[in-house]
């Protein structure tokens, strides 16, 4: 059957303006439950840069536990007032100058009375963005535990930067040189020995992940180190 | 098929309604004999939980597309019926994305962008356009059921297969027993990689078509 213009017009608003209604209460009523979801996922991701296993259900309450402290601060290692940390995007900070950039901060306190710093760090991977965070311990240069993920790395590939066992090569490596230099961890080919403080070995097969991580935590990194160096005394 | 027009009332399940679910799961099945949606096959079917909530949530798009589709048919224009069918189709897989977003995220992470790419699914298009346009709700929705779960058992073969025998797990679980990893196996990491699903799909077909001859080419 043939219809007039004026009822296909017709049809297709009428269509349109439902379809529109119906979806727009759907995303309103499911909101807050996916935000949720993105919140738990980062506190799971921090909790886990200190080696604290957390699941979709405990998140929170680890998190609170463990948790104590949180800041912002700028890349001289000066305080923000007034800003939550744990809202601050690091992908929008991250496009401003540097010293425009607010770095937040998590400071977790441990079962052993130890204080450990996290920061959040972000980058790019071969097919997308690539993120983690970094946990140091009290000397504010040795690194603690590290926690990447990845939007969609190869898998079998460059996706392996979040298996344990790439993670585990980042424990008690070094930012800083012993006179102070700012180096942060190298990611490279062939092997490291154990005695070398500031690589680790790089992914076979995912070269350019491995070198977008390298990066990442180069340029990330780099924005904190007044505030390591001032608090570290190094 | 689409001359399914029905004079008398006929029971919900009759012989030829059942026909409806079972052909595609098997016979007319839409990626092993149709060939269509390979691209999403061969995507989500690393592991078996992401292949399990694809097909389901395909399953659901494509029964209730078909079922509102169908309902409309007599009012549809025929000029913009591709431009309705899409809009249908697109609002229940934006809200099957958003369902999933908001209970389980996690999987929602690893499907990523193939829930949305379920409106390109060529099976959705097809069924709509061959099937809903010109048949009543009742059996246009149990071929949307009968299609989703053809595509769904296809989606699930793979991705057991891939689980078990790439990272040695299934639906997350370690089944191969650690005694197997220290007596020198280890997973297959080209099971893990799409051209592995591409190969499995083949094999499916191959053992589908030497045991049903009819469906073999005869050209």
């Amino acid at each position: 059957m043939q219809h007039s213009n004026k009822y296909i017009i017709i049809y297709s608003t009428i269509m349109v303006v439902l379809v529109a209604v119906s979806l727009t209460f759907i995303a309103m009523g499911l909101k807050s439950k996916q935000e949720d979801n993105i919140r738990i996922e980062k506190m799971q991701n921090i909790l886990a840069s200190v080696h604290v296993d957390a699941t979709v259900t405990n998140a929170i309450e680890l998190y609170q536990k463990y948790i104590t402290h949180t800041l912002t601060i700028n890349n001289k290692g000066e305080e923000l007032q007034g800003v939550d940390a744990f809202s601050v995007e690091l992908a929008v900070e991250l496009k401003k100058p540097a010293e425009q950039q607010q770095l937040p901060v998590f400071i977790a306190t441990l079962e052993d009375g130890l204080n450990y710093t996290i920061v959040p760090v972000r980058g790019k991977g071969l097919w997308g963005p690539i993120w983690g965070y970094i946990a140091l311990k009290d000397d504010y240069n040795t690194i603690y535990g590290a926690v990447y993920d990845h939007k969609g790395e190869t898998p079998g590939l460059g996706a392996e930067i979040n298996t344990d066992l790439f993670e585990k090569q980042f424990v008690n490596k070094q930012l800083f040189k012993s006179d102070g230099n700012f180096v942060s961890v190298g990611v490279i080919k062939g092997g490291v020995s154990d005695s070398d403080l500031h690589n680790v070995d790089a992914i076979s097969g995912g070269t350019i992940t491995s070198k977008g991580l390298e990066a990442m935590l180069k340029d990330c990194l780099i924005n904190y180190q007044e505030y390591f160096k001032n608090k570290g005394k190094i | 098929m689409s001359n399914n027009m029905k004079k008398e009332r006929e029971a919900l399940f009759s012989a030829k309604n059942i026909k409806l679910l079972k052909n595609p799961v098997n016979l007319d099945n839409p990626i092993t004999v149709q060939v269509l949606g390979i691209c999403s096959a061969l995507a989500v079917t690393v592991q078996l939980k992401p292949a399990i909530v694809m097909a389901l949530s395909v399953t659901i798009v494509t029964a209730f597309s078909n079922l509102i589709i169908s309902l409309l048919r007599d009012t549809i224009p025929s000029r913009i019926r591709i431009i309705v069918q899409l809009v249908v189709v697109a609002t229940l897989v934006i809200i099957v994305d958003q369902v999933l977003k908001a209970y389980v995220y996690d999987v929602s992470k690893k499907l990523s962008v193939f829930v949305g790419l379920i409106i390109t699914n060529c099976i959705l298009m097809g069924r709509l356009e061959a099937f809903a346009m010109g048949n009543k709700p009742w059996p246009s929705f149990l071929d949307g059921i009968g299609n989703g779960l053809g595509y769904g058992a296809i989606l699930i073969a793979v991705g057991f297969i891939r689980e078990l025998f790439g990272s040695g797990k299934l639906y997350g679980y370690d089944v191969i027993p650690k005694a197997a990893f220290e007596a020198g196996y280890v997973n297959n990491g080209m099971m893990i990689l799409p051209p592995m699903a591409l190969i499995i799909i083949g094999v499916i077909i191959w053992l589908q078509r030497s045991k049903n001859r009819e469906l073999i080419d005869k050209s």
